[in-house]
C-alpha cells in the first residue's frame, strides 16, 4: 500500500508542474480535456473494468450533470456550486433506481439496454428545446468561484478540473483496493460464486453504477461551468463508445489505466486533426486491435511488451556466448 | 384531413419502415443464433447496401437493377470479410470482448465510408417512379411497394433456405448445439460465416430499398441498425415471424407516434420499447418463454 501512495503523490507532483512547461491557451485547455476524460474513464472502469458490467450510456450521464447544473444556473439562476450538488444527487439517485431493472441483465441485453437509456437521454437534450436550447445549444452558464476566486481562465480550469480528477482517483484507489473492490472483481469473475460467498451482488452492481454515474454527472457539471456553453452533440452514443474506448485502451481494473487511455484518446484526435477526419477510423481500428492483442490494455500491454524485448535482449547474448 | 384517414396514412408509412425493421432485426437474429453474437456493425452493412448502390450508379453509370445487385454482392462481401477480420482471430471471445470488437468494427467501416464517400447525404432514385397511388383514402408511394414486395420476398426465401436446404440445416443445428452440429461433421466456422453473409445481405437489402425514401449518408447505420435490433428483441430473437411482427409493430408505434404525440420524440419511441421489453419480457413479446439457444 505505501507504494501505491508513493505513485499517487508522483501523479499529484506531475499534474501540479504540468502547466509549467504548457503556454496558457490551446494546449492547457487539451490538458483540462485529458482531466475530464480521466474522471469519465475513472468512472467507466470502476463499473466495466472492475464489476464487469458494460454501459453504452455514459455520456448521457455526464450530459445529465451538464445539463442539470447548465440549466439551473443559466435559466434559473441557482448557485452553480448548488447545482452541482443537485446535478450529482439526481444523477446518482436515477442511477440507483434505473439501475435495479437494468443490471438485471447481462451481456449483450445490458449493453443494449444502456445504450438505449444513453440515446433516449441524449433526445431529450434535443427537443426539450424551452428549457436546453436544443441542437443550438445552452449559453451563458457561469463559471464556479470560490472565496473571490473565479474560475475563468485555462489555468484556473485546469487547476480546478484536475483537483477534483485526483479526489476521484484517490476515491476511487481506496474503493478498488477495499473489501467493495474485491467483491466487485468477484462479481467479475463469477458472480454466482461472489453470491455463494455472501456477496449481494444485485445491490453491489446497482451500487457501483449509480456511484459511476454520480461521478461521470460532476465531470459534467464542471464541464458545463468551465466551457460555459453546452450542446447535444457532445453526449451523444459516439461519446459513450470513446469513453468504453479510452477504459480498454488504458487497460480494464486499473485506475492509472483510465489516466492513460483518457489522456491518449484525448490527444490523439489533437493530433490526427491534421489527417482531417482520420480520428473515427484510427478509433475503430485501435479497438479491434486492442482487444485482438492486447486484451489488458496498455498498462499492461507496455510493460509486458518491454519485458519480453528486454527478456530476448539478455538471452541472444548469452545465446551467442 | 379526418382523424381516420391521418391513422390510416401513418399505417401505411408505418408498416414500410416496420418491414425494413424486420429485415434488419432478421440479420441480427441470424448472427445471434448462429454465433450469440450481437453484431453491433449491422447497421453499417445496411448502410453499405445504400452506398454502394450509389457507387455503382453513379460512378460506374450501371442501369439500377444490376447496380442494386452488385451493391447486396459488395455488402455482402464486406460482411464475409467483416466475420474474418474481427471475429474469427479472436482467441478466447468473450461476451464483452464481442461487443467491442463489433464497435470497433462499426466505428471503422463508418469511417472509411466517409472517408470514400464524405459527408453528404444523398439520395437514389426511386425503383419505379413517384407518382403517389390512392389505397382507399391513403396515398401509397410505389417505392413502399417495392419495399413491401421485396422484403417479403426475402423473409419468404430466407425461410425456405432454413427450411429445406442443407445448408440451412445445419446452420439450425448449429444454433441449437454447435458442439453437437461440430460432432457429426458440420463445419461450424463456415456457417459462421454463412451467417454474416446471409445477414448481411438482408441487410443491405434493407438499406437499399429505404434509400429512396429516407436519403443515405454515411452515419444512417447508427440508427437503422438499432432500430433493427428493437425489432429482434420484441421478436425474441428468433429470426421468424417474430422479428416480422416485432419490426412492424415498432414501425406503427414509431409513425403513430410521430404523427400524434410528438415527430421530435420519435426515435426515442423505439429505445423506450426497446428498454420496457428488455426489462419486463427479455424473451420477447412473440418469443417462447424458452428462446431457441444453447
Amino acid at each position: 500500500m505505501n507504494r501505491e501512495i508513493i505513485k499517487f503523490l508522483l501523479l499529484v507532483v506531475v499534474v501540479l508542474v504540468a502547466p509549467l512547461s504548457v503556454s496558457e491557451g490551446y494546449l492547457l485547455n487539451v490538458l483540462v480535456f485529458v482531466g475530464i476524460h480521466t474522471m469519465l474513464a475513472l468512472a467507466l472502469n470502476l463499473l466495466l473494468g472492475y464489476a464487469g458490467q458494460i454501459s453504452l450510456g455514459h455520456a448521457g450521464f455526464f450530459g445529465l450533470g451538464a445539463y442539470i447544473s447548465g440549466v439551473l444556473t443559466a435559466n434559473h439562476g441557482i448557485d452553480p456550486w448548488l447545482a452541482m450538488a443537485i446535478a450529482a444527487t439526481t444523477v446518482t439517485l436515477m442511477a440507483f433506481l434505473v439501475g435495479f431493472p437494468i443490471l438485471k441483465l447481462k451481456g449483450h441485453y445490458l449493453a443494449m439496454a444502456t445504450l438505449g437509456l444513453g440515446i433516449i437521454i441524449y433526445i431529450v437534450f434535443n427537443e426539450a428545446v424551452d428549457q436546453t436550447g436544443g441542437p443550438s445549444g445552452l449559453s451563458g452558464i457561469p463559471n464556479l468561484s470560490i472565496a473571490g476566486i473565479t474560475f475563468d481562465s485555462d489555468i484556473k480550469n485546469y487547476y480546478l478540473i484536475w483537483t477534483a480528477t485526483l479526489i476521484c482517483m484517490g476515491l476511487a484507489l481506496n474503493l478498488v483496493h477495499s473489501r467493495i473492490g474485491r467483491a466487485l472483481r468477484a462479481i467479475h469473475d463469477s458472480e454466482v460464486a461472489a453470491r455463494v460467498m455472501g456477496v449481494n451482488a444485485r445491490l453491489l452492481k446497482v451500487q457501483i453504477f449509480a456511484l459511476s454515474a454520480g461521478i461521470s454527472a460532476v465531470a459534467g457539471s464542471l464541464y458545463a461551468h468551465t466551457m460555459t456553453f453546452i450542446a447535444p452533440a457532445s453526449f451523444g452514443f459516439n461519446f459513450s463508445v470513446e469513453l468504453v474506448t479510452m477504459v480498454i485502451i488504458g487497460g480494464l481494473a486499473s485506475i492509472y489505466g483510465s489516466l492513460l487511455g483518457a489522456a491518449l484518446l484525448t490527444v490523439l484526435p489533437e493530433i490526427l486533426r491534421t489527417f482531417q477526419d482520420f480520428d473515427i477510423v484510427v478509433y475503430g481500428l485501435l479497438l479491434i486491435i486492442m482487444t485482438m492483442y492486447m486484451p489488458g490494455g496498455l498498462v499492461q500491454g507496455i510493460p509486458a511488451l518491454l519485458s519480453s524485448i528486454w527478456g530476448k535482449l539478455k538471452r541472444s547474448p548469452a545465446a551467442h556466448a | 384531413m379526418e382523424l381516420s384517414d391521418q391513422i390510416a396514412q401513418y399505417l401505411v408509412s408505418g408498416l414500410s419502415t416496420g418491414a425494413i425493421y424486420a429485415l434488419i432485426g432478421i440479420g441480427f437474429a441470424i448472427i445471434y443464433n448462429t454465433t450469440e453474437i450481437i453484431n453491433f456493425a449491422q447497421g453499417e452493412l445496411v448502410m453499405l447496401g445504400g452506398m454502394f448502390t450509389l457507387f455503382f450508379l453513379n460512378v460506374c453509370k450501371l442501369p439500377l437493377p444490376l447496380a442494386i445487385i452488385l451493391a447486396v454482392a459488395a455488402a455482402t462481401a464486406a460482411g464475409i470479410l467483416f466475420e474474418r477480420l474481427t471475429i474469427r482471430p479472436l482467441k478466447s471471445p468473450t461476451p464483452l470482448s464481442l461487443i467491442i470488437i463489433t464497435i470497433g468494427g462499426s466505428i471503422l467501416i463508418r469511417g472509411i465510408a466517409m472517408l470514400v464517400w464524405g459527408k453528404d447525404t444523398h439520395a437514389l432514385p426511386s425503383f419505379s417512379g413517384s407518382e403517389p397511388l390512392m389505397i382507399g383514402s391513403a396515398t401509397i408511394l410505389p417505392q413502399n411497394l417495392w419495399i413491401f414486395g421485396l422484403t417479403a420476398i426475402a423473409i419468404i426465401g430466407n425461410k425456405l433456405f432454413f427450411q429445406y436446404s442443407i445448408t440451412g440445416k445445419a446452420m439450425r443445428a448449429c444454433a441449437a448445439n454447435r458442439r453437437a452440429a461440430g460432432l457429426v461433421g458440420i463445419d461450424v466456422r463456415r456457417m459462421v460465416m454463412f451467417s454474416f453473409a446471409i445477414s448481411a445481405t438482408l441487410g443491405s437489402l434493407a438499406g437499399i430499398i429505404v434509400a429512396p425514401l429516407t436519403m443515405t449518408s454515411y452515419d444512417v447505420g447508427i440508427m437503422l441498425g438499432l432500430k433493427g435490433f428493437c425489432a429482434a428483441i420484441i421478436g425474441g430473437l428468433s429470426g421468424g415471424v417474430g422479428t416480422v411482427l416485432g419490426g412492424l409493430l415498432l414501425g406503427i408505434l414509431e409513425s403513430l407516434g410521430a404523427g400524434l404525440v410528438s415527430s421530435g420524440y420519435k426515435d426515442a419511441i423505439a429505445f423506450i420499447i426497446l428498454l420496457l421489453i428488455l426489462v419486463i419480457r427479455p424473451q420477447g413479446l412473440f418469443g417462447r418463454a424458452q428462446t431457441e439457444r444453447v
